[in-house]
């Protein structure tokens, strides 16, 4: 099959974050990072596709500065085929302007599958895979936590709130990963060196209009230091009395 | 003054308190705005147009009812098409759907069909002259971002449980309407579902999540938690990635970064270290409580409440006393 993935950079959120001098963003000193985690599982899931269903082609795309190639050669050394950078000079907060670029990419480039992360760890907005598919007309199942493909049609498990359904939808179809899917490999040194020959496009992100704006960032309120109430078992009554008179939890 | 929209999210023919939550933060739009209307759209199966007077009270003046055996259960593109069509013959200032698994399927599609740019996941909201401001929680929780989204109608999704649904009553007049595409052209087709085990509590919208992690030992001890969440009789099951990879505990059930992210009123972590990863998808609990047996573990920086030890030993000692605790009311 031929399957494109589309990943984004984050910064690792294991950070303690603090807020850049612009109030805007994060600042960047000292940040590590990587791809984002669901776009991590996205590149395997098409990657273990490929190497079951023999003949293939996996296609990873960014879209964002050029330091978003340290992620397209990551997921290249992983196995991906080739590279694609949509370049823009800073990444909008606006996730139809990404989509939009993304579909224009997309578009026309004969893909069965496209892959997508549920969200975004950092932006968390779980907005540009359901959008690209809605531009692409193409049929779309979002946060899957399976998926078997046989006979150009797929099959998906989503869970809901306390349910969970099953999907079935023929190919071409964009999906969205979430947590149940195959966890990113570690690139080989092996990996990592073929990386290096792999073809990278970069061209320019077709972005159009933006409508959202980020007014400020802030980082939330510190929780209130608590306390150790006491040890093992003896410790029971003086908890369930604090979750009662305190708390008013109980 | 300018009407707002809300889509009233159902399953198995009932309404979810996500759809009293969307029609409220209408309602709180439209009023901030003069006197505008809410208009929200509910449909399902033959027999929903029954629900609609209770999305009256929670401020809904007129309820758009779509009736269709193909609508049984969630079917997102004759849905999509639906609202999409009614949002824009509506002329709403804004349209309003919940940050629930369904919500996030359909509000991206919709603002797509628009080509309308949305706000997600928004923990609150304001109309500010030509802008919807909104507040929507980033890099895992750890800050927060105050958004502005131009553009008419503003589309947002708005995080579970966020703003609870106030009570604005009013007899809601019932229009019907045909969905905006054929429920049984849509390619992607729902086969089965599969219930959440009746009347079992959703870890977002329990008041009381116990959670467990490895330090539980095993499957089976995982009754002890079970246990403490049937004696609060108002609680749900939840686990660290730690446990759910071990397959001691569905997928669905994981609470973190990359989990669900909730916020209970209380929360007791039961043998969890407190990674970062599982820190990001409770930290907005009320009140925390932790049992672990290392002093040192990072949960107990978040944890109101700290219990040091073994859970396997407190947690029947502490099943016990809630359950007299709540027998004495
Ligand atoms: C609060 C906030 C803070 C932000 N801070 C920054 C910042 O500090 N620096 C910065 O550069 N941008 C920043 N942005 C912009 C943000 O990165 C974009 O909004 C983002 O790329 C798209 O966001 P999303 O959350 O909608 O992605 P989602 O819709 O959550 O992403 C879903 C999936 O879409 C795909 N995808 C998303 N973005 C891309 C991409 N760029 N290329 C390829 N595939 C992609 C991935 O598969 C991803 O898993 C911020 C945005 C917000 C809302
Ligand atoms: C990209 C990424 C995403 C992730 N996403 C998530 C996520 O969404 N959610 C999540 O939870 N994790 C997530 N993780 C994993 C996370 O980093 C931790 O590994 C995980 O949360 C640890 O789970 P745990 O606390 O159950 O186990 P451990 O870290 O092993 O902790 C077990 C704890 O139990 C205590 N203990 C042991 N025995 C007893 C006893 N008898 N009585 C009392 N206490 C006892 C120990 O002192 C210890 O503190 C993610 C990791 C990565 C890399």
């Amino acid at each position: 099959m031929k399957i494109a993935v589309c990943i984004k950079r984050v910064p690792d959120m294991e950070t303690r974050f603090k807020i850049a001098a612009s109030g805007t963003a994060v600042d960047a000193a000292g940040l590590k990072y990587d791809m984002s985690d669901f776009d991590g599982y996205a590149v395997e899931t098409a990657l273990q596709l490929n190497e079951k269903q023999g003949p293939g082609e996996t296609v990873v795309i960014s879209l964002g500065p050029d330091v978003v190639q340290e992620q397209l050669r990551k997921a290249l050394s992983m196995g991906a085929d080739r590279a694609v950078q949509l370049k823009a000079d800073r990444v909008p907060a606006d996730g139809l302007a990404i989509a939009r670029a993304l579909a224009a990419e997309l578009q026309g480039g004969g893909y069965d599958l496209i892959l997508f992360g549920r969200q975004a760890v950092d932006s968390a907005n779980a907005t540009v895979g359901p959008m690209t598919a809605e531009l692409l007309g193409l049929p779309c199942a979002t946060a899957v936590s399976t998926l078997e493909i046989a006979n150009g049609r797929a099959t998906a498990r989503r869970d809901l709130e306390g349910a969970a359904e099953i999907v079935e939808f023929p190919l071409p179809a964009v999906v969205s990963v979430d947590e149940g899917m195959p966890r990113a490999r570690y690139p080989s040194l092996k990996g990592i060196m073929a990386a290096k020959k792999k073809p990278l496009e970069v061209k320019p992100a077709q972005l159009g209009d933006e409508h959202i704006t980020i007014e400020k960032l802030e980082l939330p309120p510190e929780r209130a230091a608590g306390r150790i109430v006491g040890e093992g078992a003896a410790a029971v009554p003086e908890l369930v009395r604090l979750l009662h008179t305190e708390a008013k939890v109980l | 003054m300018a009407n707002m929209f809300a889509f009233a999210e159902s399953r198995g023919g009932a309404l979810r308190r996500v759809a009293f939550e969307a029609v409220s933060a209408a309602r709180a739009l439209a009023d901030a705005s003069g006197s505008g209307e809410v208009h929200a759209l509910l449909a399902g199966a033959p027999g929903i147009a029954s629900l609609a007077p209770e999305l009256g009270k929670y401020g809904a003046d007129v309820v758009i009812v779509v009736e269709h055996a193909g609508l049984a259960n969630a079917n997102s593109e004759a849905l999509a098409a639906t609202a999409a069509e009614r949002i824009r013959s509506g002329g709403y200032r804004a349209a309003i759907f919940s940050a629930s698994a369904q919500g996030r399927d359909l509000a991206p599609r919709v603002a797509a069909k628009l080509g309308q740019s949305m706000a997600a996941d928004v923990t609150s909201f304001g109309l500010a002259g030509d802008a919807l401001v909104v507040t929507h929680p980033a890099y895992a929780g750890k800050v927060i971002a105050t958004l502005r989204l131009t553009g008419s109608p503003a589309i947002v999704t708005l995080r579970p449980g966020a703003r609870a649904a106030v009570e604005a009553p009013r007899a809601a007049r019932v229009e019907s309407a045909q969905p905006a595409a054929d429920p049984g052209a849509s390619k992607v087709v729902v086969k089965e579902m599969i219930a959440g085990g009746g009347a079992k509590l959703d870890i977002g919208d329990a008041p009381v999540i116990v959670s467990g992690g490895r330090g539980l030992k095993s499957a089976d001890n995982f009754k002890l938690v079970e246990d403490l969440a049937a004696a609060f009789g108002n609680a749900a099951v939840g686990a660290t990635r730690a446990v759910t990879d071990d397959g001691w505990r569905p997928h669905s059930d994981q609470i973190g970064q990359t989990g669900r992210q909730v916020s209970p009123d209380l929360y007791v972590a039961c043998g969890i270290s407190g990674a970062i990863q599982h820190i990001a998808g409770m930290r907005n609990s009320r009140t925390i409580v932790a049992i672990n047996k290392d002093k040192e573990a990072p949960i107990f920086k978040v944890a109101d409440y700290g219990i040091v030890g073994d859970v396997i030993e407190v947690l029947p000692v502490l099943t016990a006393a809630v359950k007299e605790a709540r027998a004495k009311g």
